[in-house]
C-alpha cells in the first residue's frame, strides 16, 4: 500500500489530539487549545499541560516502542508470534517495579519505581546477552528469554505472596495492568531518552531483518552480521520496552497484533514493516487509553487489560481467517 | 584466476573430523560439481568455505569483511527458508543488497527472473509457489547477486527434470562467462553431463579431483558409492546411468 505511511501518521495525529482533548474535566476545544498553547485560562492549563499532554506523549512514545519492537522481534525470529516480551525485558522491568512498591520506596520516592523496572531491564538484557550473545542463534534467543521471564515472573509472584498487607498486593496488582493514568512529564523526561534511542537503534536494522527472510546462512552471505544484528535487537528492545514497561507498566498485545496486522499491508517486507508497527502501535495505544477515558471514566480501567481484552480475540479472529486461507 | 582457494580446511565436530584436510581451488570459467554420498561432508565444506563454520586451515573468502564476501560470492543454501510472504520481485531483488539497493526494480533482477523463466510470478508472494517453484526463485536471488563465484548447496533437490536441466545449463553458462559454480549435486548423470570438473568426497576426505570421466571410474563408484553404473560418452557427451547397488 503506497500511502499507508502518511495515512497511520494522520491518524497517530488525529488521535494525539483526541487524547488531549478528551477526559473527565469538561473542557471547550478553544479553551483547552488556547491553554495548551499560550499558557493562559487558569486551572485549564494545568490539566492540559500537566496531565494531558504527558499522557498522551506517552501514549504515543509508549505505543510506537511496543509496535516497532515487536515487528523487529518477529522480523529476526522469523515467527508471527514474537511479541517484545519473549525476551524477559518486560517481566523483568515489572519485577524491579513491584519490589520498590513491596518496599514502599516508591512511596518515599516518586521516581523510584520507574528507575528500578529501567535497572531490571537493564540486568535481563545483561542477561539474555551472555546467554544468547555472539554464539547464539534465535533459538537459544527464545529459550533465554522464557528462562529469563519465567524467574522474574515466579520472583514478582514470590513479592505478591510475601506482601506485608492486601493493600500492598492490590497496589501491585493494579500497577501491572498497566496504564497512562497519573502521568507527569518527569516520567516523559524518564522515558523518552530510552525509547528514543532504542527506538533509533532498532530501525537501523532493516536491510539486515529483509535478509533474514531467507534465514541466518544466506543472510550472512548476504553481508549481515547476525551476532551484531541480534546485539543492536536485544539492547534496542530493552531500552524501548524497559522504558515503556516503567512508565506505563505491562501492556500486552499491542507488539503482537499491530505487526501482525499490517504485514500484508506492506508486501511483507520485515524493512517495511518497521515505520509502519511504530505508528500503528501508537495509533493503538492512543485509542485504547482514550477508549478507557471514555468506557468507564469513573472506574480507572486499565489501558492493559483494555488492549488484551480487545487484542486477544482480534487476535483470534486473525487465526480463524488463517486457517480459512490455508485449509 | 582463482575465484575459491582452499588450504587443509578442517571443520571438527566433538572428536570427529567432518571434514578432514581438503585442499581445492576453483578458477573463472569452472562449473565444479561436489559429489560424495549423504554425509561426505559437503555441506560443511561449503560452509566453512564461506566462514559460516568454524574450521582450520585458509579460506580466501573466509578471510574476506562479510560486506566484500558478499560482493564475491553468492551462496545458494540448502535450507530452503522463505520467512514471509514476499513478492517474488522482492525476494529475488534481495540479492542486490550487497550493492546497495535491494530494489526489484533492479535490471539484474529482471535478468535473474527471465533466466529462471519467473517473470510471470514477479508479483506473487514467494511462499504461495510450490516447492519447486520457490527453489527456483531462490536461485534467481543467488544469480541476482551477481558475483563472480557462485556456491550452491543441491540447487537441484525437488526440481522437475526441465527445471534440473535448465538449472544446469544456467550454471554452465555462467561459467563460460567467465564466473564459477560450485555445487553439491546428488544427480551424477546431471553431473557427469554439465560440470567441467568434478571434486568426490568420502568421509571428510577429497578423493578425486578431475574431469568427469576420470573422477567417475568403476572403481570409484563401487568404493565410494557402492552403485553399478553404465558410463558411456556419445555426441550428447558423458552419459550416466546407474544399474544396481553393490553390497
Amino acid at each position: 500500500m503506497k500511502y499507508l505511511l502518511p495515512l497511520l501518521a494522520v491518524l497517530v495525529a488525529l488521535l494525539f489530539c483526541a487524547s488531549l482533548l478528551i477526559g473527565p474535566a469538561a473542557m471547550g476545544l478553544g479553551e483547552s487549545l488556547r491553554a495548551l498553547f499560550t499558557g493562559e485560562g487558569g486551572p485549564v492549563v494545568l490539566v492540559m499541560q500537566e496531565i494531558r499532554l504527558p499522557r498522551a506523549l506517552l501514549g504515543l512514545l509508549v505505543g510506537a516502542a511496543l509496535g516497532l519492537s515487536g515487528a523487529a522481534m518477529q522480523g529476526y525470529l522469523r515467527n508471527p508470534l514474537a511479541e517484545p516480551g519473549l525476551i524477559g525485558v518486560s517481566a523483568s522491568a515489572a519485577l524491579g517495579a513491584v519490589l520498590t512498591l513491596q518496599t514502599g520506596l516508591a512511596a518515599a520516592f516518586s521516581l523510584a519505581l520507574p528507575l528500578a523496572a529501567l535497572a531490571g531491564a537493564g540486568l535481563a538484557s545483561l542477561l539474555i546477552l551472555a546467554l544468547a550473545g555472539p554464539r547464539g542463534g534465535a533459538l537459544a534467543l527464545i529459550l533465554a528469554g522464557i528462562a529469563i521471564s519465567a524467574l522474574a515472573g515466579a520472583a514478582t509472584s514470590l513479592v505478591l505472596n510475601l506482601s506485608p498487607n492486601p493493600f500492598a498486593a492490590a497496589e501491585i496488582v493494579y500497577w501491572m495492568m498497566g496504564s497512562l493514568a497519573d502521568r507527569s512529564f518527569t516520567h516523559v523526561w524518564l522515558a523518552a531518552p530510552f525509547i528514543l534511542a532504542g527506538m533509533a537503534a532498532l530501525m537501523t536494522l532493516g536491510r539486515g531483518l529483509d535478509a533474514m527472510t531467507l534465514g541466518e546462512d544466506a543472510a550472512e552471505s548476504l553481508g549481515i552480521r547476525p551476532a551484531r544484528l541480534r546485539f543492536v535487537l536485544i539492547c534496542g528492545t530493552a531500552a524501548a520496552v524497559g522504558a515503556s514497561v516503567a512508565v506505563a507498566g505491562a501492556i500486552g498485545f499491542v507488539g503482537l497484533v499491530v505487526p501482525h496486522v499490517l504485514r500484508p499491508l506492506v508486501g511483507a517486507r520485515p524493512s517495511r514493516l518497521l515505520p509502519a508497527s511504530a505508528l500503528g502501535g501508537a495509533a493503538v495505544l492512543l485509542a485504547a487509553d482514550i477508549a478507557t477515558r471514555l468506557i468507564a471514566p469513573d472506574r480507572d480501567l486499565k489501558l492493559g487489560v483494555l488492549t488484551a481484552l480487545v487484542g486477544a480475540p482480534f487476535f483470534l479472529h486473525l487465526i480463524w481467517k488463517m486457517r480459512r486461507v490455508e485449509a | 584466476m582463482s575465484l575459491l582457494s582452499l588450504e587443509n580446511i578442517t571443520v571438527r565436530r566433538g572428536t570427529l573430523s567432518v571434514v578432514d584436510g581438503v585442499s581445492l581451488t576453483v578458477s573463472a570459467g569452472e562449473f565444479v560439481g561436489l559429489i560424495g554420498p549423504n554425509g561426505a561432508g559437503k555441506t560443511s565444506l561449503m560452509r566453512a568455505a564461506l566462514g559460516l563454520l568454524p574450521h582450520e586451515g585458509r579460506s580466501n573468502l573466509a578471510q574476506m569483511s562479510a560486506a566484500r564476501r558478499a560482493r564475491a560470492v553468492a551462496f545458494l543454501p540448502q535450507g530452503r527458508e522463505i520467512a514471509w510472504p514476499v513478492s517474488v520481485a522482492d525476494l529475488v531483488a534481495l540479492g542486490r543488497a550487497p550493492w546497495g539497493n535491494a530494489d526489484p526494480a533492479d535490471p539484474a533482477v529482471r535478468r535473474a527472473l527471465a533466466r529462471l523463466d519467473l517473470e510471470g510470478f514477479a508479483s506473487r508472494a514467494a511462499t504461495s509457489l510450490s516447492g519447486g517453484e520457490q527453489a527456483r526463485a531462490l536461485i534467481a536471488r543467488a544469480l541476482a547477486q551477481e558475483t563472480p563465484l557462485l556456491i550452491a548447496d543441491e540447487p537441484g533437490a525437488g526440481l522437475d527434470p526441465e527445471a534440473q536441466i535448465r538449472m544446469m545449463t544456467i550454471f554452465a553458462g555462467l561459467a563460460q562467462d567467465g564466473r564459477a559454480v560450485l555445487a553439491s549435486v546428488h544427480d551424477l548423470g546431471l553431473a557427469a553431463r554439465h560440470c567441467t570438473r568434478l571434486i568426490l568426497l568420502e568421509r571428510g576426505r577429497l578423493v578425486a579431483d578431475g574431469p568427469p570421466r576420470e573422477v567417475l571410474s568403476e572403481a570409484r563408484l563401487a568404493g565410494v558409492f557402492h552403485i553399478r553404473a553404465h558410463l558411456f560418452e556419445n555426441e550428447d557427451g558423458l552419459i550416466f546411468q546407474p544399474l544396481g547397488v553393490i553390497r
